[in-house]
């Protein structure tokens, strides 16, 4: 890794100074500049330089560098969200290059800061990936390379089990004691790994837990009281782990939240991020022998793939669009209930309130509350927006509607939770046998069959004990069961699946 | 690098060396394709970890562009863009060259590498002081690519200095001439390929035949440089041709294998001395001979030429609703444990692949 050369580091001074000007405010941003090879590297590891080991890392690796050295994609940038800000130049790039990545990492790093799915996210990120990746490496020397893998792929098969909206309200943010107890009422502490099954042996953890539960559930009617969408939090409290595959199984669960808020807000960032360096490069940056250079650049970011989603390209225009509006003040409630299609075109009460309304909107919206609120007809129709859908009977996917509710109701669909399904802890003592009840809040989509079963069987692999999922297939409720040795279901009555408290939960943080 | 270290591991588990239950979880795509110039397209391999998710099937989504209701929208993919914080997945397509291909290919099916027999393999190398290294005598010292690397380093930094040019080198930027031997290979072989083309062998069985000997010319080429192929075909009677015709050729008589082995034998006698090349010779057919005399005479060729002269003698069968198939198993109790006699049946395209693996799968 390198520092900037004397001329590129100039151009990032003034590049900075143009940015604060406009008003944009972040942490401190540190560049350096690595080969393509580092940077495919950094791209594996999330953007961190160090991560534990695990298979995933290389395969992410094998595919970015094989799509390089064959010409198929380029990585220009790579931000992370940490104070100070690391963000990461590649060498051999073009001056013009450098100097649009540096203006839009300096969005991203804007966006990290004030946007407020990020407040509660740990800066110092850096420390821990390196932390975590020593602790896991120290239980790969102790208990073998295989062993430890295997429990890792069981958790990241369950690592979207986490309560994202728990990210923005402060008190649901359990301090680490809490999460890794180091009593569990069900066990017996013990010194030595290999004196686990003598102190607590199977059985008797069975028993013990599940006498357990069912004093908890005397005093609160139900264990757990409520229905939990952390699901790794209640695996982390009650599962019989062994103490460094909870110290895993932590790990992951503090990654999963510490990525969730990017997911969340992808479209934005990476809007934003383009909006600031389209901006500041064309008003102030280039000079003219690169504006086509740079024309051509920001057109290949923001192409319409033409059946994908771009997000860069919503993202920017969906900003764009704001400010315009909110300038001519194509807003408010006088606004929506005109009906005349040119008086709307031709609106403009020079309000000038764009600029302020975008800083406002980075700072408080997430992708599913800006779609939801500023996804207009007018934009839909605008930007060729349109459903597609698989058709069985061709075998293919293809266009299914224009209809803007469709479209957006299909989008915040896609984005709500992360496109993920819903899914609770409903019953830890199920049956009063011990047995784990999840439920999925169905919406309307059936979740995946065959990967189903594959993660219920590592489901159970940490509970050991058989574990249930309540959920609706093929238009009936089902309970899937998977008892360690197959998988059965059967259907439920017309009931709904059973389902505590805390359905269906809003998006308003 | 560690991340080398999880990139192998990954390679390992997608060449099932190990987590051998996970290989439900890997994708590919199709392994064979069209020769055209020099490279074939591959997607990269995939291992997805499964969780609980909705599949693309069930829940579609929204694109952006043209099209009316109805239309095909082909496979959705992500948008296109920069890798932000944490990349997509998808498949990816990567361009191989032949050679990268044989070698997956021998990788996928665990082709030993041929050892070439006998004296055949003498190789001989030599040093060419053609490379550079940043170690060495100092006697092999590089003057100009040393300073050259100098001077790199002082206008990176930032110091250099038109009026006062004066550049110290480091140790770091010293070059020194390094050797590379040279390896010479005197191994030669050649592959002889023998395709019964009468009525019974039809286009399909013919294509099959062209996509298996693609892939075995891959193999051999990879360990012999120049590779010499000829190419028979034969009814009734035998002839040699060129490529070409050899694929495109469709006669109407009956089948002499006889006619073919024999005029394969005298190829290797006038053209190829067994000493000085490794041979490799190849027959395909739907296994109809004319008569049991025939048979008779071709095992007696198998026996006496072709098994001690050759690395090895391949007979492949090609199934065909008008052929009995009746050649490969005399051949079968002829030669039960003969190890240099490798048959093999090949029931369609799909079982072209475990055919190449009964041909190469010995290493010979």
């Amino acid at each position: 890794m390198a520092n900037l050369t004397p001329e590129l580091e100039a151009e990032r001074k003034r590049i900075l100074a143009i940015a604060k000007e406009h008003g944009l405010d972040f942490f401190e941003v540190i560049f350096e500049m690595i080969t393509y090879d580092q940077m495919s590297q950094f791209a594996a590891y999330g953007g961190f330089p160090v991560r534990y080991p695990h298979w995933k890392f290389g395969m992410e690796y094998e595919h970015l560098s094989k799509s390089y050295e064959y010409g198929l994609s380029k990585i220009y940038e790579m931000v992370i969200n940490t104070n100070p800000v690391y963000a990461y130049l590649m060498e051999g790039n073009a001056m013009m290059d450098q100097k649009l990545v540096m203006a839009h990492v300096y969005g991203h790093a804007d966006f990290f800061k004030h946007n407020v799915w990020f407040s509660q996210t740990n800066r110092k990120m850096m420390d821990d990936m390196a932390n975590h990746a020593v602790r896991i490496r120290r239980y790969v020397d102790r208990y073998g390379q295989d062993v430890v893998e295997d429990f890792i792929d069981k958790c990241l098969s369950l690592e979207n089990l986490i309560d994202r909206h728990s990210v923005y309200s402060p008190t649901s943010i359990v301090p680490k004691e809490q999460v890794v107890p180091q009593d569990r009422p069900f066990m017996f502490k013990y010194e030595r790994e290999y004196m686990r099954d003598y102190i607590n042996p199977p059985e008797f953890v069975a028993e013990q837990r599940q006498k357990a539960a069912a004093e908890e559930a005397k005093r609160h009617a139900r264990f757990p009281l409520q229905a939990e969408r952390d699901v790794l939090k209640f695996l982390l409290n009650y599962a019989p782990l062994d103490e460094w595959q909870q110290d895993i199984l932590s790990i992951i669960r503090d990654e999963a939240y510490y990525f969730a808020p990017q997911g969340m807000t992808k479209t934005m960032n990476e809007g934003w991020a383009s909006y600031w360096h389209s901006k500041l490069m064309t008003q102030k940056i280039l000079n003219d022998s690169e504006i086509i250079d740079f024309a051509d650049h920001h057109s290949g970011t923001v192409a319409m793939a033409p059946q994908g989603y771009n997000p860069y390209k919503v993202g920017i225009e969906l900003f764009r669009d704001i400010e315009e509006r909110w300038n001519k003040g194509q807003f408010g409630r006088e606004w929506q209930e005109c009906d005349d299609v040119r008086e709307k075109k031709n609106w403009d009460r020079k309000t000038g309130l764009g600029r302020d309304k975008i800083f406002e909107v980075r700072k408080i919206y997430n992708d599913v509350t800006f779609i939801d609120e500023f996804m207009t007809e007018e934009f839909c129709v605008k930007n060729k927006f349109f459903v597609y859908k698989f058709n069985k009977r061709t075998n293919q996917f293809e266009v299914d509607t224009r209809d803007f509710k469709a479209i957006k109701a299909k989008l915040l669909f896609q984005l709500t939770n992360f496109g993920q399904p819903i899914i609770k802890v409903l019953d830890g003592n199920f049956e009063n046998r011990n047995e784990l009840l999840i439920g999925h809040v169905w919406e309307g989509v059936d979740m995946q069959p065959d990967y189903l079963n594959e993660t219920m069987k590592n489901l159970f692999a940490i509970w050991k004990r058989p574990v249930n999922l309540a959920t609706v297939m093929d238009g009936e409720g089902q309970l899937f069961r998977f008892d360690g040795e197959k998988m059965s279901h059967i259907k439920m009555n017309e009931e709904k699946p059973p389902a505590t408290s805390g359905e269906g939960d809003g998006n308003t943080p | 690098m560690s991340i080398k270290e999880d990139q192998n591991r990954f390679r390992d588990i997608i060449k099932g060396k190990i987590k051998q239950d996970f290989r439900r979880f890997v994708s590919h795509g199709e392994m064979i394709g069209k020769r055209e110039k020099d490279f074939v397209k591959i997607p990269l391999p995939h291992i997805e970890i499964p969780t609980f998710r909705y599949g693309p099937k069930q829940q579609g989504g929204v694109g952006q562009g043209e099209g009316k209701p109805g239309d095909g929208v082909g496979e959705p993919g992500d948008g296109q863009g920069q890798a932000g914080d944490q990349p997509g997945e998808h498949l990816m397509e990567a361009e191989f060259s032949i050679d990268e291909l044989a070698e997956i290919l021998g990788e996928k099916l665990e082709l030993p590498n041929i050892k070439p027999k006998g004296n055949k393999n003498i190789d001989s190398s030599k040093n060419k002081y053609s490379g550079m290294a940043p170690v060495g005598p100092e006697g092999l010292r590089h003057f100009k690519s040393s300073y050259k690397k100098a001077l790199k380093r002082y206008i990176s930094a930032g110091n250099y200095n038109p009026e006062n040019p004066v550049v110290i080198p480091i140790r770091r930027d010293f070059q020194y001439r390094s050797s590379k031997p040279t390896v010479k290979p005197q191994t030669r072989a050649v592959v002889i390929y023998m395709m019964d083309v009468s009525g019974s062998m039809g286009d399909e069985q013919k294509e099959i035949v062209r996509l298996e000997s693609f892939w075995i010319n891959a193999w051999l080429r990879k360990h012999y440089k120049g590779l010499e192929t000829r190419f028979i075909i034969h009814d009734a009677a035998a002839k040699e041709v060129n490529e070409d015709t050899f694929f495109k050729t469709s006669e109407s008589g009956g089948t002499l294998i006889s006619s073919a082995y024999k005029l394969c034998q005298e190829m290797i006698q006038r053209d190829y001395p067994v000493n000085d090349w490794n041979i490799y010779p190849f027959h395909f057919s739907d296994g109809d001979n004319w008569s049991g005399e025939d048979t008779r005479l071709c095992v007696q060729l198998l026996r006496e030429f072709f098994i001690p002269n050759c690395n090895m003698f391949c007979y492949g069968q090609v199934e065909s609703k008008y052929g009995s198939g009746q050649f490969l198993k005399d051949l079968q109790k002829e030669f039960p444990n003969e190890e240099q006699m490798i048959l093999s049946q090949i029931e369609s395209r799909d079982k072209i692949m475990d055919s190449i693996k009964d041909f190469l799968g010995k290493g010979k």
